[in-house]
């Protein structure tokens, strides 16, 4: 790396093929050529297709995807509300957030312009490639070139030999060695290692896979959300689900048709040390048929790491919660209500909040028809007192359950036709119950009643079951990405650790008499590896082509023009083509980089 | 309810002793390193190594015998001088010895130590230390996992030591498989003494099982990779860095400066192997772990696809892998790209390692998401 000046000399051509190049990269081109749209459009496709532009287009999307990681994002998990919490505490810049897209970096225009024009920019550099590489394929490896010498790796010692003999031997010992070798001319012209041009076209067009998969996935999947008590079953349409969305090629008609029953649910949580209270376990078992046919029920389980597949659909598990069973009587002591009611986790304790709403009341106290709600917590295990803490659960297992209530009577808003969050109740037209001046509240143990003040009737807590909730799934095309996934890893392994070489070698007689043989190596950069290689192949070859006693064994040749000690001779960049070609440029790293990692 | 399986606390806590000895070895061999590397400088800088010295004798005392068969290959050096390397085979006996000599520009240098004795013998004390501590270390990791009853990896405590561990564990196999590689020594017990102290102050949490999410074999395996691949990338950043330097200083010699860049002394630089050594070294460690972090984030994926749902969710911990990735595939591209090769693309590999230290810590310390549910 110290003197790059001789990357800009010109050293003698080596003639013809054998600087064809040992990769298929595209070339630098440096300015549009002929005049013209057409020579524009040209220029700017063989940039957007180069290298360079490549380089760049990756570094960009390096870059464009960290916002993403930053600021919160509609497409993550509970991504709306982290967004609209995000919105409240920066409203300033929110607005421009917001038309940057950067709420939603991933699906942004910016972040797919950015991807698209590498995609393309890919298609335009790999399918020439390919073409290239075939025509390589079938055509045998490039002659020798003139004088072995030059090249950047090579040996040459003379002997009493044959020049056939030795041509021969050669060709045989790289035919053993796995090479593709060719003996014409009084040369023997090899190549090895192609397999790591097929991994590198390979790994780029399974990277097309990988892009088609998540694009199958985002047009043709919907997932669905369903919360069930446990003995509860539902059947996957729409009206039965709790939510679903959809897209393009799979929307509400298109759910697949299976039925789910929550039989039971099992949970383990860490008893002591700091992180007491942590889930070691959550299980839910269910009974389950696909399509409509009833008579093929059956059982399994479905655990956090371990979705039940039924159809085309995945169903996760995803959250779990305590239902509490209430029954509520009005003045006249007739049941109104009786029923389990999920409440939603607060916190990692399972300090549980939900609502009671019994719309079918009747008439109340004061003779006119009324509705009552219910709004408090459920604690699995609840502290001795709530003084200072208010009500919160101490630890996620049910070791101490109770159940606080308020009251309220009036109406619950349920009759204007407009849907209601079941989980929350709407004041507006109720009043609390109120005791002694104080809003009438209640902790009740499992088995507990409740006398509600001004002859309001009771509630009574039963018990309480467990909940889980599901999230179905459909993605197509994750098939298609994993293959793709597969084999770019593949392609990456033959790309990186496969190095793709040349050796020439040429036995000549000399006009005094004995034969000189010349050895020389191509590799993409110039790595130790092709050196040994090229020494183990020589050593090998003096068993037919002994070097003349008189040397010694000595190599080297006198003439000093064969061996680049003036340090122009040779290219650095182990091509010898001449310089003002471009494509010596893009062709292999100026830094002795040994792309052979293999051993 | 079902109780979780118990931890057993004497195992947890033999753990930490052991974790805490190890990292009092990790400074003592620190100071030997140092002590090499003081010493070291005292010695004059040979120009050639004793080693080198003695296989060349032996090569010819080789070649003198009968029926000697030797080849010399002529390889043409980066900066148009050139190296030979020969390889001379004794006929009958099948034994083959290789010598490369090297143009006096690519000189690898001779080390640590130098020529100096008392330096070699700190270094050497240094490694047996490193040894020692790797077992103490390796035995914590053990009784930590031994103590839950599973992959002990499951918190960034536990990936810490064992990323540590990894990293120190490389380096060694890289000694004992006869490279030379003792001059990595200091930068790798630092760097090991760095992310232990961080790890039993910052990031500890006490031995635990693991929530639901992280019941799976891929957390074994993806977990596992992503150790390793971080301790690769660690090592090829050491590289490159000193690549860096080595080049600046090359460069400054020939300028006709007396010492390194920042003001470090030249003895330093001498003693280290050449700049092209260690950008093939970065290259070659960046290389052979890049299909392997691809495979991590693809089990990471397919983890995530069997806990959530989802394979990519754009998580942010998915997110920095991700970017981590592409620069890594950047860099390898520039290795490729004309005007890119060399300090620029040098520089790229450490852009793509401050992604992967962000992705480590930073990810986990500033930004929350679906990773950040153990311990820490
Ligand atoms: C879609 C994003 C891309 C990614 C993630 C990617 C990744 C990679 C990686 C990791 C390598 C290293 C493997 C090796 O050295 O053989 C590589 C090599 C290569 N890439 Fe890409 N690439 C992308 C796009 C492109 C594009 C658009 C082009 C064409 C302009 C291209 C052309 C090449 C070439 C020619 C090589 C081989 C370089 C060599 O001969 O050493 N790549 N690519």
């Amino acid at each position: 790396m110290s003197n790059t000046t001789t990357e800009t000399e010109q050293p003698p051509a080596p003639d013809d093929t054998a600087a064809e190049r040992l990769s298929t990269a595209p070339v630098e081109s440096d300015g549009p050529t002929g005049m013209g749209a057409f020579g524009w459009a040209r220029w700017m496709w063989r940039q957007l297709t180069s290298m360079r532009v490549a380089l760049i287009l990756l570094f960009l999307l390096s870059l464009a995807a960290i916002p993403g990681s930053l600021i919160p994002q509609y497409q993550n998990g509970q991504g709306q509300l982290k967004v609209e919490a995000w919105k409240a505490q920066h409203g300033t810049v929110a607005p421009i957030y917001e038309k940057l897209q950067l709420f939603d970096v991933y699906s942004s225009v910016w972040f797919s312009a950015i991807y698209i024009l590498l995609f393309v920019s890919l298609a335009g550099c790999i399918v020439p490639r390919t073409w290239q590489f075939v025509g390589v394929l079938r055509s045998q490896p490039p002659v020798a070139p003139r004088n072995l010498t030059r090249m950047p790796v090579h040996a040459v010692w003379r002997t009493g030999a044959d020049p056939d003999t030795v041509n021969a031997a050669a060709h045989r010992l790289l035919r053993k060695r796995g090479f593709r070798a060719n003996l014409s001319g009084g040369s023997v012209a090899a190549e090895k290692g192609y397999l790591r041009e097929v991994g590198n076209l390979l790994f780029h067009l399974s990277l097309f896979a990988l892009l088609g998969g998540f694009a199958w996935a985002s047009l043709a999947s919907g997932t669905g959300g369903k919360l069930m008590i446990a003995g509860e079953g539902y059947s996957n349409t729409i009206t039965q689900l709790d939510d679903f969305n959809g897209t393009r090629f799979y929307g509400n008609q298109d759910l697949d048709p299976f039925y789910l029953k929550l039989d039971g649910f099992t949970s383990a949580f860490q008893t002591k040390g700091d992180q007491i209270g942590a889930a070691r376990q959550f299980t839910a078992n269910v009974e389950y048929y696909a399509g409509s046919d009833e008579s093929k029920l059956k059982k399994s389980t479905i655990e956090v790491n371990h979705p039940l597949e039924i159809g085309g659909s995945k169903v996760y598990l995803i959250g779990h919660g305590y239902a509490p069973v209430v029954t509520v009587r009005n003045g006249k002591g007739d049941v109104v209500y009786q029923g389990a009611v999920p409440f939603l986790p607060q916190d990692a304790n399972l300090t549980s909040t939900g609502v009671v709403k019994v719309s079918d009341y009747g008439t109340g106290p004061d003779g006119t028809r009324t509705q009552m709600g219910f709004s408090g917590f459920f604690l699995p295990t609840a502290p001795l007192s709530f003084e200072g803490t208010g009500p919160v659960s101490l630890f996620p297992g049910d070791a101490e359950p109770e159940l606080v209530l308020n009251a309220f009577a009036g109406d619950l808003g349920t009759d204007s036709g407009l849907p209601q969050n079941v989980y929350q109740l709407n004041t507006r037209k109720l009043t609390q119950l109120t005791q002694d001046g104080q809003p009438a509240k209640a902790r009740l143990k499992p088995g507990q009643g409740w006398t509600l003040p001004d002859g309001y009737g009771s509630v009574t807590f039963e018990g309480y079951k467990q909940w889980a909730s599901f999230n179905v799934s459909h993605r197509p095309g994750n098939a298609i990405a994993l293959t793709g996934a597969v084999l770019a890893i593949l392609g990456l392994i033959g790309s990186l650790f496969i190095q793709r070489r040349r050796i020439w070698v040429r036995a000549v007689a000399l006009p005094g008499g004995g034969t000189q043989v010349e050895l020389a190596g191509l590799a993409r950069s110039e790595s130790a590896k092709i050196a040994e290689e090229l020494a183990e192949l020589a050593v090998d070859l003096q068993d037919d082509a002994p070097a003349s006693e008189e040397e010694d064994g000595q190599t080297a040749p006198e003439d000093g023009e064969a061996v680049p000690e003036d340090g122009e001779a040779v290219p650095e960049n182990g091509d010898p083509a001449a310089p003002d070609d471009p494509e010596a440029e893009a062709s292999a790293p100026a830094v002795p980089a040994d792309q052979n990692s293999k051993e | 309810m079902q109780l979780a399986s118990a931890v057993d606390p004497q195992m947890a806590d033999l753990s930490n002793k052991l974790i805490y000895s190890a990292m009092v070895v990790y400074t003592l061999a620190m100071f030997a390193h140092m002590i090499e590397w003081t010493f070291g400088s005292r010695g004059a800088v040979a120009v050639r190594s004793k080693e080198q010295a003695g296989s060349l004798s032996e090569t010819v005392a080789a070649a003198g015998r009968k029926a000697a068969k030797k080849v010399t290959v002529t390889v043409a050096g980066a900066g148009g001088g050139t190296t030979t390397l020969t390889r001379t085979a004794v006929a009958g006996e099948g034994a083959t010895v290789v010598t490369s000599g090297r143009g006096a520009e690519e000189e690898d240098g001779p080390g640590a130590a130098g020529t100096n004795d008392k330096a070699d013998l700190a270094g050497r004390i240094a490694v047996s230390l490193t040894v020692l501590a790797l077992l103490l270390h390796g035995g914590g990791i053990v009784a930590r996992g031994l103590s839950v009853s599973r992959w002990p990896w499951g918190n960034m405590y536990e990936f810490s030591c064992a990323f540590a561990f990894a990293m120190a564990g490389a380096y060694l196999v890289l000694l004992a498989s006869r490279k030379k590689v003792r001059w990595l020594g200091l930068p790798v017990v630092v760097a090991v003494l760095l992310t232990l102290g961080i790890a039993t102050t910052t990031l500890y949490t006490d031995s635990e099982q693991l929530v639901p999410a992280l019941h799976s074999p891929w957390l074994a395996i993806h977990v596992s990779t992503a150790i390793f691949c971080g301790g690769a990338f660690y090592a090829a950043f050491i590289a490159t860095l000193l690549y860096l330097g080595k080049d600046s200083f090359e460069k400054r010699v020939e300028a006709g400066l007396t010492t390194g860049p920042f003001g470090t002394s030249a003895s330093i630089w001498r003693r280290l192997p050449a700049a092209s050594t260690f950008d093939k070294l970065s290259y070659r460690i960046n290389a052979l772990v890049f299909p392997l972090w691809t495979f991590t984030i693809i089990a990471g994926a397919i983890w995530a696809e069997a806990a959530w749902g989802k394979y990519w969710e754009w998580d942010p911990k998915e997110t920095w892998s991700f970017i981590t990735w592409v620069a890594y595939a950047c860099y390898l591209h520039a290795r490729a790209t004309a005007g890119w090769k060399g300090r620029k693309a040098a520089y790229l590999a450490l852009a793509a390692f401050a992604c992967w230290l962000f992705n480590y810590y930073g990810v986990n310390i500033f930004v929350t998401g679906k990773h950040s549910y153990a311990g820490i």
